[in-house]
């Protein structure tokens, strides 16, 4: 398939207002602004677009939920891209930032929101800056501002910087913080659609979604549909990287399997090296091994395969890579990241954490796998948000599949991997 | 049976050492600043002013480097919330500085695809050439090493970050040049995003 979102991307000034409108831009909310706020949800319904944040829930179903009874309503755009091996959002930010701003707009009419906030992790500056600039240029035109287009639709959209939480990124957690708070869950149901930003009926959609909008109002939900496998329609980002030769965002459609994710378009392993494992969705899943790749990249076949493919950040892994390492790579980073809110989770993340550091150094005992199974088991599924299953999974999935990796570590009182090997050496050539 | 591993709660791990002892000089925005503050609150409810926090203490900390008990105090009287309110969220996010920090504060991302592509011997690299450990601002007060969780930026690893802009593909054996072309030429030496680079160089 060629891509869509990302057809123009690689083009000069590509994130510009001017270059946005030769090639269609804001065609798309002009046809929205002709048709009735509740046509264009049944329109995104009848899309079936999921949401591409990480959970695949349905955007249409979303907005559908959202109070029409209680003013004011919000947009809220999730771009705190933060999931290790996440790096889509950034592109289409960055050099198609007026995609976003229609998809947002059209958000609002459809949902009667006059805000939207798009809320954008704090190590993303230089994005923020160019969708600052987007922005600015779509008031200028009339495009954002009082009455869009001659329709009597105001809308307003402003950008709202993080401080570096990984926890933003869930949507209560980004809710709280948006309000000036700690980026901390809150208790659900009641959901955002109800009770969200001020306690306002708010609709939390990640960029990509939002930029799916303007397709589906332009092409027709029947054509939307149709592009990838039933249920799992429209162009999807695919995050490539970890040990392939060549990293990158790479655009299809969710017919296309994981195996040609990583060795057509990531150009595969280094040579001489060996797949281990990938990841297919993002820190937060399971892995898969190299015989189970020749699946659709869609959210449905990697369920069924056992995992999940969440964000679609595809980290591949060769030979290379020591599976203890690994896990306890990703509890660094979970224990770092962990808000501090639920029990399980806060002290969980601390302890697998340590125990995995003491197998990796080479003093753990036996009876410490038991314990670290057991721990993981009493976080997953105890915790206000799904963080306390995302830090669990990276433990889980490596005993399930790598079992005997901590065994010879325990055994042998080291890792078993050459010192030389172990994520050593640069490998994307650029 | 207890589930209790035996180990010790050090203070590294708990953020207890994270106070604000340092009351810092008199601090209030300077009118450019008032001006982007003033700006900056109308984006939000007029009932809502606390929303503004994060973007508040962006600008005291551009303005003073890091975070003060007085910057603290300045912004909660902004905002109309307690002192309490504002060092709650000064002591969460790990992008405010309670402390003064070098001119330049190079952080690493040490996560997954950044860690698998040599990111640890980027940070061996950077501990040698500046000769202080993560955490750590060199005695010139030129340099602060940091390790941080993911940026992003994973097309491009090992990527660090310079202050509020990326170098990336970092490898381990450039990173004297790299440190040397920031003495010279300050953040005009990075390599900035790729794809601000794209747009740019066409």
């Amino acid at each position: 398939m060629d891509p869509i979102l990302t057809a123009h991307v690689h083009e000069p000034n590509s994130y510009t207002l001017d270059f946005y409108l030769q090639h269609g831009g804001y065609e798309a909310l002009k046809a929205a602004l002709a048709k009735k706020p509740d046509e264009i949800i049944e329109l995104v319904k009848a899309s079936g677009l999921r949401g591409r944040g990480g959970a695949g829930f349905p955007t249409g179903m979303k907005w559908q939920f959202v109070d029409k009874k209680i003013e004011p309503r919000y947009i809220v755009c999730n771009a705190d891209e933060s999931e290790p091996g996440t790096f889509k959002d950034h592109l289409l930010m960055e050099r198609n930032p007026h995609l976003l701003i229609e998809g947002c707009a059209i958000g609002c009419y459809a949902i009667g929101a006059k805000v939207a906030y798009i809320y954008i992790r704090g190590e993303f500056f230089h994005v923020q800056h160019v969708l600052e600039r987007a922005i600015d240029e779509a008031y200028g035109r009339g495009f954002l501002g009082k009455n869009i287009l001659g329709s009597g639709f105001d809308c307003d959209i402003y950008v709202h910087r993080g401080a570096g939480a990984y926890e933003a990124g869930e949507e209560t957690a980004l809710l709280e913080s948006l309000e000036g708070k700690r980026a901390q869950p809150r208790n659900k149901p009641p959901f955002p659609a109800l009770v969200g930003l001020y306690g306002k009926p708010t609709a939390v959609n990640n960029v990509e979604t939002l930029c799916n909008v303007p397709l589906i109002v332009l092409k027709g939900a029947e054509w939307y549909a149709s592009v990838g496998p039933e249920k799992n329609g429209g162009p999807k980002l695919y995050c490539v990287s970890g040990h392939v030769r060549r990293p990158g965002v790479y655009e299809d459609s969710m017919h296309i399997t994981l195996r040609q994710l990583v060795e057509e378009r990531g150009g595969g392993v280094r040579e001489g090296r060996t797949l281990k494992a990938v990841i297919p969705g993002g820190s937060s899943v399971p892995i898969l091994m190299p015989d189970q790749l020749d699946i659709p990249a869609s959210f449905d076949a990697v369920q069924k395969a056992g995992s999940l493919l969440g964000s679609a950040a595809i980290v591949a892994l060769d030979d290379t890579t020591c599976m203890v390492w690994l896990a306890e790579n990703l509890l660094h980073f979970y224990r770092h990241e962990s808000c501090g809110k639920c029990t399980p989770c806060r002290e969980g993340t601390d302890w697998l954490f340590k125990i995995l550091h003491k197998i990796e150094r080479g003093e753990g005992q036996m009876r410490d796998l038991d314990l670290l199974q057991n721990i993981a088991g009493n976080i997953a599924g105890k915790t206000l948000c799904a963080f306390g299953d995302a830090a669990a999974t990276p433990v889980l999935t490596t005993l399930k599949h790598f079992r005997h990796e901590y065994e010879a570590h325990v055994r042998e009182g080291r890792c078993t991997l050459p010192a030389s090997w172990r994520a050593r050496q640069p490998v994307g050539a650029h | 049976m207890s589930f209790h591993p035996k180990m010790a709660y050090d203070a590294t791990f708990h953020r207890s050492s994270r106070q604000l002892e340092d009351e810092g000089p008199p601090f209030a925005y300077t009118p450019e600043n008032r001006a982007r503050f003033d700006a900056i609150i109308t984006r939000y409810p007029p009932d809502q002013r606390r929303s503004a926090v994060l973007p508040a203490l962006y600008l005291a900390q551009h303005q003073q480097g890091y975070i003060t008990a007085n910057a603290i105090r300045h912004v909660a009287a902004l905002l109309g919330i307690t002192r309490a309110d504002v060092e709650d969220v000064v002591s969460y996010y790990t992008m405010f500085y309670t402390r003064p920090v070098g001119k330049f504060v190079i952080n690493v991302c040490r996560t997954l695809s950044c860690a698998v592509n040599g990111a640890e011997r980027v940070t061996e690299a950077l501990r040698e050439t500046l000769r202080i450990a993560p955490g750590e601002t060199d005695a010139a007060g030129t340099f602060t090493l940091v390790e941080v969780e993911c940026l992003g930026a994973c097309d491009r690893a090992p990527v660090v970050m310079v202050n509020d802009a990326w170098h990336e593909s970092l490898r381990p054996e450039d990173v004297p040049k790299l440190i040397d072309d920031l003495r010279a030429r300050g953040e005009a030496a990075l390599s900035g995003c790729h794809h601000v680079v794209e747009g740019k160089s066409r």
